[in-house]
């Protein structure tokens, strides 16, 4: 990993990294990964990938409202609320 | 040089559940904001997903209505990316194995033509919560957005074609076809004003024969007007771009309906940057043979089924029949009116021509229909026998669409009734032929080739005279044969 790769990931993932540790996080994820590289060594031949660890199956709902209105509870916790609406600071794209 | 343009639609279809794909909360249009947003929606720390069986049903329906292999097994993964409308960080969605394999959606273009569209396949997922910027009349600061999370885990199935469209019709046509496949199958409200169906449109042109161009993609353009225009705008753009010597940008644009024009929203992001994986809280869903085939015997009539009976049924032609079976509201109301009126032709006739026409200029669906399929079947059997004219009938159409009753009472209370008494129609020719005596002297003077047309002046003064109650066919024959007589 070079520091342009981990200042991409870092902005996908909406983490603030240090100028200064961007060198010390590349070698740190590198280790980390080269310890991931080790799998590949397994054999998966005619293995067909897992989606969970589990060996089981999604059980489902019927579709029947089961959930009150609680908007002044949730709204309570929120830092900022207006006319019913979740405040945030302005994002237009 | 000779362009080709290559069209690939995705459509998010909004399913007709009660409830959310993964929470209890309801779904239902119009709600407060907030209130039908759950501790599930909202993301809450320790809330676990539970998928709506009826979710796996309607895109199974789906499925199996455009001839596609159901997924047996389906996996749901979490596309991540970061916006304030989706309180997880990631949207749960279906990417390697999802619930609708590749199927086709037959079109029928206006050459008569008849084309496959291919579907590359369906996917479920949730949908987001709203953002509203208008903070100035909601009454907060214009730097704040407003969320709503009440949409936030709407069940969608996202369907995703191949590019197999060629231009604007074929696009439109395929979006109406599967509009009409979906309301059919009552997976869908169909309510796009609503959003409940909203069209991404992948555009791209190429030289005839040529190599694949760059494409744009236009997102959510939720009605069949809007994306003709869409189409016919960012092709012409496109080719613009292309003569001058110019590239195409691989972006997103929005349309703005108001102003009819489209802008670049940010460059399209790759696949892999939302990091798709799957979703640890989620187990694979396994729908059996069992399953598919009990759903498969719940399908009701398809559009395609539906238009065949119509023809054979009813003798109506492949487009009249077409346009009264593609939406199934319509359709029940063409059968009822058919049956009860016993003439199938006059009934759609009146359906495509008067109603519609109301329809559309008051802006309502069938549903809300301001004419009954019974008392427009009323009306159109005092067409057939002679009560009526047909122009008259537009009269009393008129009124029954204002409230003033069914047929018969309005035919009665305006004393309407045609005049079929031949006495009573020998005395109003003799009349007008001893008033207008000089046009008399004309028409007997003039040659067999230019009367029939002479008539229409005496037809004329009858039809003013009777308030346009004669009887049209006794009144041309009684108006012949004393003009003829000398």
């Amino acid at each position: 990993m070079n520091p342009s790769e981990i200042e991409k990931l870092a902005n996908l993932a909406r983490l603030k990294i240090n100028e200064e540790t961007i060198e010390q996080t590349a070698k740190s994820i590198t280790e980390v990964l080269s310890l991931v590289d080790q799998l590949k060594a397994a054999e998966t031949e005619g293995a067909s990938p897992m989606a969970h660890p589990l060996d089981a199956v999604q059980r489902m709902r019927a579709d029947v409202v089961s959930e009150a209105n609680q908007r002044e509870a949730f709204q309570k916790i929120a830092p900022a609320t207006e006319n019913g609406l979740y405040l945030v600071p302005k994002v237009i794209d | 040089m000779e362009w080709e343009t290559v069209i690939g639609l995705e459509v998010h279809v909004q399913l007709a559940t009660q409830t959310k794909i993964f929470s209890g909360s309801s779904i239902a249009f119009g709600a407060e904001p907030n209130t039908q947003a759950c501790a599930i929606d909202l993301a809450m720390p320790g809330t676990l997903p539970v998928a709506n069986e009826q979710a796996f049903r309607y895109a199974t329906m789906f499925g199996l209505a455009v001839d596609a292999e159901i997924g047996k097994r389906s996996v749901f993964e979490r596309k991540n990316y970061f916006y304030p409308d989706l309180p997880k960080g990631y949207q749960t969605t279906q990417l390697e194995e999802p619930i609708v394999g590749p199927g086709n959606v037959d079109i029928l273009l206006s050459s008569g033509e008849q084309k496959r569209v291919r579907i590359h396949h369906a996917h479920l997922e949730e949908d987001a919560g709203k953002s509203v910027h208008e903070g100035a009349s909601l009454g907060f600061s214009q730097a704040m957005s407003g969320i709503d999370l009440n949409r936030a885990g709407t069940p969608l199935i996202e369907v995703v074609t191949e590019p197999d469209m060629r231009n604007a019709e074929e696009a439109v046509a395929f979006a109406r076809k599967l509009h009409s496949i979906v309301t059919s199958l009552g997976i869908c409200d169909g309510e796009m004003s609503q959003g409940s169906m909203r069209f991404d449109v992948n555009i791209s042109v190429r030289l005839k024969g040529g190599e694949l161009g760059t494409r744009t993609e236009t997102k959510n353009l939720n009605s069949f007007r809007f994306m003709e225009r869409c189409i016919e705008q960012e092709v012409e753009r496109q080719i613009e771009v292309l003569e001058e010597g110019g590239t195409i940008t691989q972006e997103t644009r929005l349309y703005d309906g108001d102003t009819h024009t489209a802008r670049a929203m940010r460059s399209k992001e790759e696949a892999n940057d939302y990091r798709y994986f799957p979703c640890p809280d989620l187990l694979p869903v396994i729908l059996d043979d069992d399953y598919i085939e009990q759903v498969r015997s719940t399908l009701p009539e398809l559009p395609d089924a539906r238009q065949k009976r119509f023809e054979e049924t009813y003798s109506l032609s492949a487009y009249d029949a077409g346009t009264l079976s593609a939406d199934a509201a319509v359709a029940s109301y063409f059968e009822a009116t058919a049956k009860a009126s016993g003439d199938a032709k006059l009934a759609a006739n009146w359906l495509m021509g008067e109603l519609s026409a109301k329809l559309n200029a008051e802006e309502i669906a069938i549903g809300g229909s301001k004419v009954s399929a019974e008392h427009l079947a009323g009306l159109i059997a005092r067409i057939k026998d002679q009560t009526i004219s047909n122009k008259i009938a537009k009269q009393v159409f008129e009124a029954m669409w204002n409230g003033e009753g069914d047929a018969d009472s309005i035919i009665d209370a305006k004393g309407l009734k045609q005049v079929s008494d031949s006495g009573a129609l020998e005395k109003m020719v003799d009349e007008v032929m001893s008033n207008n005596p000089s046009q008399v002297d004309n028409y007997r003077k003039a040659d067999e080739k230019k009367r029939p047309k002479m008539l229409g002046f005496f037809v004329g003064q009858i039809m003013k005279a009777s308030n346009g109650q004669a009887n049209p066919q006794q009144l041309n024959e009684i108006l012949k044969n004393k003009l003829d007589a000398e």
